[in-house]
């Protein structure tokens, strides 16, 4: 069920970042979702694109560091109160996320978040069972 | 200055007198070693010297050479002179791959180091009269002990401080009114500045001396110190393999260190064809103990580039100088007053399941040195979570920590990021340009 999230090691330079969307744009992959956690150091780079096999093959022929890691994909409603309503299930099942970030879809009314947690069997099941739709790379690939 | 000299005929003998003394003393020194130490006797053996070749100091260039590398295959017995009984401590210092160097002292060779270093405090004007607050390492490090044991010999009340704690430093050396500071330079340059910063005047600070080593410090450092502090700031040099500090010390001239040759034979020799060369040539320093009797190292290569003079020195000593070591024949680093090799890290790397790629890069802000490694990150070690890549950043500091004895800042850079010139990767930047 989990959905695919591309990992990447960015080192803190100037253009590092910019090297790497580039490198997946001229092999015409579309990024769906990122989220970038920085230190001083170095970044994390994480994405979603439409198609994580060939970004993994492309950035890895370049040299970079890559991970693919199963995360949680969570649809809420595009209202107030909506994203709060889906940790809270995490929270009172206990589940401790790692991370988590979100991006709208662009033409139904709701939004889509991912999750990183140590359990993603055990995080969807809470999720579907209070009634949240989970998202798969079949859905990832329509977007 | 007045001169004194705590061993005044030692100091000031007339140098052929010296030289019959040296003999004398290198002929049992050779005999003690061939018989007790099975390591040097097959290599005496393998060059077909016996004790019988070496009649006096000429001969010395006959024996063969030590190396740290013979310190670290015979660890920890194999040098040793005396049986363990004999001995009273240890002293011991950072190897050039994990393992650690450990000399062994007899009662009789603590005395003879702490002469060494009673010499150096006299020189700098020292008696007995004086309060010396020693803020060098105490424990395996010599700079604490030895400069303890000099401070002792010359009658001065000692403050054991040991390093850090700069408040209690500052504190004690104003109540107690110290009068002498022994600590590694940049130390001395860190109390200075907190001084300075708690509104003393060079005035206002009772030391009127110090004595500074186990690490490289420039002439600019040295007026930094003593304009700061308001005193005279001496070199001292040693190596725990030969005793520890006070193998050789400056005196008044604060022109090069004066050797306690009596003690410990210095000769300069071409590093690659181990040929010793005359008085005044820039080369590798070796050692040679003449009176040691646990840990009595013949022609130990220091690794040190230095120049050996015996110009006429205007405090009345005829002991021999040696300049400030003036770089290293190896790629042997001192960081804050701790002996790193590159190897080190090296076999810290492969241990933790690293790349062993690395960069060493130091530096010195405040007076006091950094001290970073750039270590590339792996593909199975890569993960998603930050949390993680910090705590293999802190737990390969820690390692180094146990392996050099200090903490590193380690950072985990991408793949091949790392600087490689024609090919070899650049191991180290050292920022600091002390020499």
């Amino acid at each position: 069920m989990a959905i695919k999230q591309l990992t990447v090691f960015v080192e803190n330079k100037q253009g590092a970042l910019v090297s790497i969307t580039e490198t997946l744009s001229q092999n015409n992959i579309n990024l769906r979702a990122l989220s970038i956690a920085e230190t001083q150091d170095f970044g994390i780079l994480r994405l979603i694109v439409n198609d994580e096999a060939t970004a993994e093959k492309i950035l890895s022929e370049s040299g970079y560091l890559i991970k693919i890691t199963d995360v949680v994909g969570v649809k809420i409603g595009d209202a107030p109160g909506k994203l709060t309503e889906a940790l809270k299930v995490l929270d009172e099942n206990k589940i401790n996320m790692e991370y988590l970030y979100a991006f709208m879809a662009r033409t139904e009314k709701h939004a889509y978040v991912v999750i990183r947690v140590e359990d993603n069997a055990e995080a969807e099941k809470v999720l579907e069972d209070a009634g949240f739709h989970l998202i798969t790379e079949a859905d990832i690939c329509k977007l | 200055m007045a001169q004194n000299y705590y061993q005044k005929e030692i100091e000031t003998m007339p140098v052929e007198e010296m030289k019959k003394l040296q003999s004398e003393k290198l002929v049992k020194q050779v005999k003690h070693v061939y018989e007790n130490v099975p390591y040097y006797r097959n290599l005496m053996d393998e060059k077909g010297v016996t004790p019988d070749d070496i009649k006096g100091i000429e001969d010395l260039h006959k024996l063969p050479f030590l190396t740290k590398a013979d310190l670290r295959d015979a660890y920890p017995y194999g040098l040793l002179a005396k049986p363990l009984e004999d001995c009273v401590r240890i002293h011991s210092t950072s190897g050039t791959t994990g393992r650690r160097v450990v000399a062994f002292y007899t009662q009789n060779d603590v005395d003879l180091w702490d002469d060494c270093c009673a010499r150096a405090i006299v020189a700098v004007g020292g008696s007995k009269k004086d309060v010396c607050q020693v803020a060098y390492g105490y424990g395996l490090f010599t700079g604490g002990f030895g400069l303890n044991g000099g401070a002792h010999k010359v009658g001065c009340l000692t403050l054991p401080m040991s390093s850090g704690n700069t408040e209690r430093q500052i504190q004690f050396m104003t109540d107690l009114q110290a009068t002498i500071l022994c600590c590694t330079p940049s130390y001395a340059a860190y109390i200075g500045e907190s001084l300075k910063e708690q509104g003393y005047k060079p005035e206002d600070i009772p030391l009127k001396a110090g004595i500074f080593g186990a690490e490289p410090w420039t002439e600019e450092m040295r007026k930094g110190i003593e304009e700061t502090l308001g005193i005279k700031a001496y070199d001292i040099y040693g190596l725990t393999e030969s005793t520890g500090p006070g193998v050789a010390f400056e005196c008044s001239e604060q022109a090069g260190m004066h050797i306690n040759e009596d003690h410990f034979f210095a000769e300069i020799i071409d590093p690659d064809t181990g040929e010793v060369l005359p008085e005044g040539s820039k080369g590798e320093l070796v050692f040679t103990s003449l009176d040691k009797e646990a840990f009595p190292l013949l022609r130990y290569r220091t690794r040190d580039i230095c120049v050996l003079s015996r110009k006429k020195c205007s405090c009345g000593r005829t002991l021999v100088k040696m300049a400030k070591p003036m770089g290293r024949t190896d790629d042997m680093l001192i960081i804050r007053g701790v002996n790193v090799f590159p190897s080190q890290i090296e076999t810290v790397l492969l241990k933790e399941g690293y790349e062993p790629n690395y960069q060493i890069i130091v530096d010195r802000v405040n007076n006091n040195d950094t001290f970073e490694v750039n270590v590339e990150m792996t593909a199975d070690k890569f993960t998603d979570k930050v949390s993680d890549i910090l705590s293999m950043e802190r737990s390969l500091a820690d390692a180094m920590k146990i392996m050099l004895g200090i903490n590193p800042k380690v950072h985990l850079v991408a793949p091949k990021s790392i600087a490689r010139s024609e090919g070899k990767a650049v191991r180290v930047i050292d920022k600091r340009k002390l020499i």
